[in-house]
């Protein structure tokens, strides 16, 4: 009882300091970390622009900036740190496994989650997470475009699916087979793989010899670069399909000639998009380098949050949610707002191929 | 048969990366009983070095052999160097401690250097350029096993016969040799221990560095992160073959990539680590000290 008083007294004082602080975790160390720190960096200028033009309603924001190394394990920590903070809204986190682990704690105690880059959709579909939003499109949107560019486009009968065996990766290869099966597609092979490992010869083996038309890859760029790069070794050069893990720079410059004619679906492309181009040339300026993966997105969550509070004048959890459900605002990504499960209205993906080196959305 | 072939050179081409880097591990136990987990780190450091210094050199217009000569060089030097130095920092003060202390020290020295890559160099992964020939005779079999595999199988098999002719007939050692069987021994009657131990470092860590630069030009990319799970399986490797012994290390290498390549073509690759260890638990059931480990009374 006596603690409950102090915790409440404690919490009274950190809300009339006169900053509001919002929390921004992911993988900010660790092997996943290039998909963690372009957020961080996101919300860093967005706070820097807000903060420069007066804060929400005269006060200043505040980021408290935690590391999950995208593990769940480390998640549960994480956010438990975040809330023990006072803050009114996460931005995060970045891999869906870890996002999962988190979002109970962020749920008990009532904190609006927005997360850049978490796409397993039971996360908003399951409708457990009343406080969880995204600015991305979940797995099945991606799953759904990937295998109707396949039937439609590619024109494949068989497919051999593969997945790194985590939550993004395997949820994305089981939706793609899912919808594969149901559009009349043969998924000859369906099979995890280590992440990590040196070497994929075994099962590129395994790929030629099911006979299948195309591979859909479920994971991340480490990987696919070294399975393209192995098939293409062994001559086996059907069609590389993957998913939005694989549309990343990155990719391209690891797996260099192997990626050219690699399919990857990954968000709309917003690089015309004033906004955009005002947060990529801000990127630019202060941190001397082209932002990394999900900047956009996390730049579009940190205005999101913003704009749900400036117009809720609260920041209560009740007022933050229906701000977000109710009010469109304009950001890198367009002008988007949440549905009622917390999925975004307004954005969503593409097919892109590498083609001369560049991803290049497919019309 | 073809599929078998295909799936056996498979196994083969692994279980040659995994003995590349077994190799160091192993001798290092053998001589000192220490499990050097910061093995993985260096075989990533030598890895890093040899892009650092190919990449510059490159762009001054070397040829591309000269290039890849010297970058291995630059690699095995920078990684003896490490190897000389994390065994004087962290493991020589502690050698008539309890051995979980070295142990739990090397596990330390395994994530500092991690972290310090991490930080030093960057967080993303890079692309690996391969300045290894492309065999042009391997061409019509390309299907079953490309140049990179057979030039990095060559090199585990003559790094083997290289280690097996320095422990057996050199005079460095026979002092490792005296060294691991009785140190204390082996002081009384004048060999420099601390030496021995320093030079085996040096030449585990060498080996290292070669093995990161091969398996890096085959990957195609480096992490700083790449060293974590090449040691445990290379650490699995050594067991399996008998740790301490040098033949044993490849051959537990090529049970493993063996077992592992079947396992993913005739089963599925989501056991591929589940077969792994269950071979690993059969043969030390079977065989306690691994296939070509010997039996040894605990040392009080």
């Amino acid at each position: 009882m006596v603690f409950s008083i102090v915790a409440v007294i404690a919490s009274a004082g950190f809300a009339q300091s006169g900053t509001i602080r919002i929390g921004v975790a992911g993988a900010h160390s660790g092997d996943l970390a290039s998909y963690g720190l372009p957020s961080v960096k996101a919300a860093e200028l967005v706070v820097a622009d807000v903060n420069a033009r007066g804060g929400i309603n005269g006060k200043q924001i505040e980021l408290v900036i935690e590391d999950d190394q995208c593990k769940p394990e480390v998640a549960t920590n994480t956010a438990s740190k975040i809330v023990s903070k006072d803050v009114s809204a996460v931005i995060g986190h970045i891999c869906s496994g870890a996002t999962k682990a988190a979002l109970g704690i962020y749920k008990d105690s009532k904190v609006v989650t927005i997360s850049p880059s978490a796409t397993n959709p039971p996360l908003t579909q399951s409708g457990e997470y009343p406080n969880f939003f995204r600015t991305i499109a979940p797995d099945d949107a991606q799953a759904k475009l990937a295998v109707a560019f396949i039937k439609d486009k590619l024109k494949l009968k068989t497919l051999a699916v593969l997945h790194d065996k985590g939550d993004y990766g395997k949820g994305f290869a089981e939706l793609c087979k899912q919808a594969a099966e149901a559009s009349g597609i043969k998924v000859v092979l369906f099979e995890g793989v280590n992440p990590g490992a040196p070497d994929y010869s075994a099962i590129v083996n395994k790929i030629g010899k099911s006979k299948a038309a195309g591979v859909v890859w479920g994971g991340y760029h480490p990987e696919a670069s070294k399975l393209v790069q192995q098939m293409r070794a062994k001559s086996i050069k059907i069609p590389f399909v993957s998913d939005d893990g694989v549309k990343d720079d990155t990719f391209i410059s690891v797996a260099g000639k192997y990626a050219e004619g690699v399919y990857a679906t990954g968000p709309k492309d917003t690089s015309t998009n004033p906004l955009a181009v005002k947060a990529v040339a801000d990127h630019k300026a202060k941190y001397k380098e082209e932002p990394g993966a999900f900047f956009l997105n996390a730049y579009a969550a940190t205005m999101a949050v913003v704009n749900a509070i400036e117009k809720a004048k609260s920041t209560q959890y009740e007022a933050i949610v229906k701000a977000l459900q109710s009010e469109y605002v304009e950001t890198p990504l367009g002008k988007i707002s949440f549905d009622k499960r917390g999925d975004v209205i307004g954005f969503g993906f593409s097919v892109y191929q590498v083609q001369k080196g560049k991803y290049v959305e497919l019309k | 048969m073809d599929y078998f072939l295909q799936l056996f050179l498979s196994g083969t081409a692994k279980g040659s990366i995994y003995a590349l880097i077994s190799l160091g591990y192993t001798m290092v136990y053998g001589i000192v009983q220490l499990i050097n987990f910061a093995h993985g780190e260096i075989y990533m450091i030598g890895g890093f070095t040899a892009l650092i210094l190919g990449g510059y050199l490159f762009t001054l217009g070397l040829p591309v052999p000269l290039v890849l000569v010297l970058s291995i060089f630059a690699a095995v030097v920078f990684s003896s160097a490490y190897g000389f130095t994390i065994e004087r920092l962290a493991y020589r003060p502690l050698r008539n401690k309890p051995r979980l202390s070295a142990l739990i020290s090397a596990i330390g020295i395994s994530m500092i250097l991690q972290n310090f890559v991490l930080l030093m160099q960057t967080e993303k992964y890079l692309a690996f350029p391969s300045y290894l020939p492309e065999l042009s005779f391997l061409e019509p079999v390309t299907e079953y096993i490309n140049s990179t595999q057979v030039i990095i199988l060559g090199t585990t098999s003559v790094i083997m016969i290289l280690l097996t002719v320095l422990i057996k007939f050199t005079r460095i050692g026979k002092a490792m040799r005296a060294t691991a069987q009785d140190t204390n021994m082996a002081q009384l009657v004048g060999i420099n221990v601390n030496q021995v131990i320093s030079v085996t470092f040096v030449i585990g860590s060498a080996l290292a560095a070669i093995g990161g630069v091969l398996i890096c030009s085959y990957m195609g990319q480096i992490n700083y992160y790449i060293g974590f799970v090449a040691g445990i399986k290379a650490f699995v490797a050594a067991v399996l073959g008998g740790i301490g012994s040098i033949p044993g290390a490849v051959i537990g290498s090529f049970i493993l990539g063996w077992t592992e390549s079947l396992g993913t073509g005739y089963i599925s690759s989501d056991y591929e680590d589940a077969f792994a260890f269950i071979i690993l638990i059969l043969i030390l059931i079977l065989k306690p000290a691994g296939v070509l480990g010997k039996n040894q009374n605990q040392k009080v």
